[in-house]
């Protein structure tokens, strides 16, 4: 149980440190670190699906964004905060804040599962007779590519259209289009 | 990007095979260890950006075309819909149903060759993911080393 309070500090000061370093690497290691602390959180949690895509994911984000930042000529942040922005900022951080608050008062204890609650709930079904129905071993498989198999059509569509959009916008025909006189 | 120095080059040269193989490893037994087709695609374009990392990008341009590259990422999202449709067509007209499973293969539980669509979902999803990422990176990198050109 502690090492989850030891982990959120760990990720907390992480997260600051992140925010207000003026240098752009350090800053990439600090969310290098807060990353690697989340795969921790949910590997103590039980969730090794979540855990390995959340590490695999994490090292391919950073060593891109190292690569980005190591061949930048500016690595120093500076310059002044406007001051409508930040107010602006923890106005919306103090209403997200509230309605978190608020949320966190219907969530059930912490370990208890959801169905301790709603007796009648989906997860029970799942849990009983996803082997029979699916013949998956893993549950989460058998959820995300069985049950739910709509939300990672719709997850893979998403990743489809960015992978579009970028292409088409990086590619080099489109840059010497933009680069000409309007017609 | 011309590459790293020769102790580089020898150790992920030999290094890209075993992620390459942990990354099929991932994919293929999704549906009975943790893991699954995101994770495995993600492990997969990993593997091919160290190689980009260490022996440069005309290197990996070689090896893995620009338009073999989207051509595969195209492939995989035309098998993840080939199987949704697969299903209305063959078990009682239910889109997404996991047809293999249900009617013509049922296999043995905790065996690599069971439930049916699930493992060939997999598949798909994990070419998909892996060579949509390694689409982005190649040309985040091509699109820097043009800018610094103009420069």
């Amino acid at each position: 149980m502690y090492i989850f309070y030891i982990l959120l500090i760990f990720m907390i000061i992480a997260a600051i440190i992140a925010i207000e370093t003026k240098n752009l690497l350090s800053a990439v290691i600090c969310i290098g670190a807060l990353g690697f602390g989340t795969s921790l959180m949910f590997l103590f949690l039980r969730a090794p699906d979540i855990a390995i895509t959340q590490i695999v994911v994490e090292v391919l984000g950073l060593i891109i964004l190292i690569r980005a930042t190591i061949s930048r000529d500016l690595t120093f942040i500076s310059g002044d905060k406007e001051f409508f922005g930040t107010v602006i900022s923890v106005v919306i951080i103090f209403v997200i804040f509230l309605a978190g608050i608020k949320v966190f008062e219907t969530l059930p204890d912490f370990g208890t599962a959801i169905f301790a609650r709603v007796s009648e709930g989906p997860s029970q079904t799942y849990i009983e007779e996803g082997l029979k129905n699916t013949g998956a071993a893993n549950i989460v498989s058998s959820v995300i590519l069985d049950y739910r198999a709509y939300d990672t059509l719709g997850e893979a569509t998403v990743l489809f259209t960015a992978i579009i959009g970028a292409t088409v916008i990086l590619r080099k025909k489109a840059k010497k289009l933009l680069e000409e006189p309007d017609l | 990007m011309k590459g790293m120095t020769i102790i580089v080059k020898t150790v992920s040269s030999w290094v890209k095979m075993l992620i390459v193989l942990f990354g099929i490893y991932i994919i293929l037994f999704g549906h009975l260890t943790p893991g699954g087709g995101f994770a495995g695609g993600v492990i997969l374009a990993s593997s091919y950006l160290l190689i980009m990392l260490a022996f440069g990008r005309e290197f990996v341009q070689k090896d893995l075309p620009l338009a073999l590259d989207s051509k595969l990422d195209c492939l995989g999202a035309l098998l993840f819909a080939m199987i949704a449709v697969l299903g209305l067509v063959l078990c009682d007209k239910i889109f997404f149903v996991n047809f293999l499973h249900q009617k013509y293969l049922p296999g043995k539980e905790f065996n690599l060759i069971s439930s049916g669509t699930i493992p060939l979902s997999n598949i798909a999803i994990g070419l998909k993911v892996g060579a949509s990422l390694f689409l982005v990176i190649f040309l985040l990198s091509t699109f820097r080393r043009e800018k610094s050109a103009n420069k």
